[in-house]
């Protein structure tokens, strides 16, 4: 069997709603691991040592265990407690958790990255804690890390296909799917794979222009 | 639960094979992709190229499944441990191959230079010289790519391969209770990437040794 393109093409339209929902899951579940992320480093900074130890367990421990598993847990454990939710907030909720372990490392080289002095000239300035992080360091923070939290994103990305495992019809599913009623797997799959180079090139170029403009921004 | 400890222990012995199986593919695929990114000969350079942006382009789980299912269509086949390996050692050499360049690449001119300038041969420069001080660079991104390619055998389940995880979805399937299966999977796995963690730690620091240049001193 030879790849026909003819086949290929003709299923390239069932992959349109499957991409976006991928773009959902993707975008939805980067906001979730920018936002805790933050809390998670910002925590580690805290006065209070249980709460700094507690944020930087936590944070190893969702780096050490695979998000596979960790899907498996929200999707199986989570409608124990609580109320149902669907395969794509399971998802979004996976990824933006899984995520946010390595937002919260590339947080924190930000917020050591920026100078001591900073710190006392904020405190000299009689501002409060909440607005010292908010006015003086997280804006001088994130601007140097944004080319790493573009990688991550280009990562997060690519794990979509996981969510394959909690029935989610993203691409990779879709491509199951289209196999199983056709007995063709070469063709679904490698659109699936093209896609995922194509888009994630694309990504890492606008990654790179974003890393020369910060520079840019950096050193005038 | 304790019932079903021989199950999780076969699937841990899956795991940790295709683990060391595929960190010894990454160790060859990373060495040899990051060397031909700096040949002196553009096809071997574009060679390497082609095989760093294609792995790291699409999607490891992309990967495996285009091997399992989709290779056996054109005639090639793998069982599902061969697949794994393959794909999960390519993959990561993928990464390690930049590692590999980055590492060789910061080593400073003078060295290679120095090494002409006493007669020592492409490879004795290379091997006694070179080497020596980019490997100390190397191991700790090494380490941590080795823990992202533990996490990653996870994904070997989804090809019907009876690692941990897998296994413990057939507990989960056969007992119901999806809570102490899944939070002992975490732990074990929590386990398994601290030991390795601390095994490149020692790494580091063993090599470190001695060393004034590159390394942690």
């Amino acid at each position: 069997m030879i790849f026909d393109w003819g086949f290929a093409f003709s299923i390239l339209p069932a992959f349109g709603q499957a991409l976006v929902v991928t773009m959902q899951a993707t975008l939805a579940g980067m906001a979730l691991a920018l936002v805790l992320g933050l809390v998670w480093a910002i925590a580690r900074r805290s006065r209070n040592r249980l709460v700094a130890f507690c944020a930087g367990f936590l944070v190893e421990f969702i780096r050490s265990t695979p998000l596979l598993v960790q899907l498996y847990f929200l999707f199986y454990v989570l409608p124990l407690w609580g109320p149902r939710i669907t395969p794509l907030e399971t998802g979004i909720l996976a990824l933006g958790l899984h995520y946010s372990a390595y937002t919260a490392e590339v947080y924190r080289a930000g917020i050591n990255g920026v100078a001591r002095g900073q710190w006392e000239a904020a405190l000299a300035l009689n501002l409060g804690r909440a607005v010292t992080w908010r006015t003086v360091i997280l804006p001088q923070a994130v601007v140097p890390i944004l080319p790493a939290l573009g990688n991550y994103l280009v990562a997060l990305f690519k794990e979509t296909p996981l969510l394959s495992a909690i029935t989610l019809l993203e691409l990779l599913h879709t491509a199951k799917l289209i196999g199983a009623d056709t007995f063709r797997y070469l063709e679904p799959l490698s659109l699936v794979g093209a896609l995922f180079l194509i888009l994630s090139l694309m990504a890492s170029t606008l990654t790179r222009k974003l890393e020369k403009a910060c520079d840019r921004f950096r050193h005038g | 639960m304790v019932d079903y400890l021989p199950a999780m222990l076969s699937g841990l012995k899956v795991t940790v094979l295709l683990t060391l199986g595929a960190m010894a593919v990454a160790f060859v695929a990373a060495f040899a992709a990051g060397m031909a990114r700096l040949s002196r000969r553009a096809p071997v350079r574009g060679l390497a190229l082609v095989y760093i942006e294609l792995f790291r382009g699409t999607s490891a789980l992309v990967q495996l499944f285009w091997v399992y299912f989709a290779l056996p269509l054109v005639g090639i086949r793998f069982d599902a441990v061969t697949a794994g390996i393959l794909v999960l050692g390519l993959n990561t050499g993928a990464y390690g191959a930049e590692v590999v360049r980055g590492a060789l690449s910061a080593i400073p001119r003078e060295q290679y230079q120095a090494a002409w300038a006493l007669n020592l041969s492409p490879a004795q420069a290379l091997w006694r010289v070179i080497l020596p001080q980019a490997v100390i660079a190397m191991v700790p991104p090494a380490g941590n790519l080795a823990i992202e390619l533990l996490k990653n055998t996870a994904l070997v389940s989804l090809i019907t391969l009876g690692d941990l995880t897998f296994q413990a979805q057939t507990l989960r399937a056969a007992t119901l209770e999806s809570g102490p299966v899944f939070a002992l999977l975490l732990g074990i796995y929590f386990l398994l990437a601290q030991t390795m963690r601390f095994g490149f730690r020692r790494l580091e620091n063993r090599l470190a040794h001695g060393q004034d240049y590159g390394g942690v001193r």
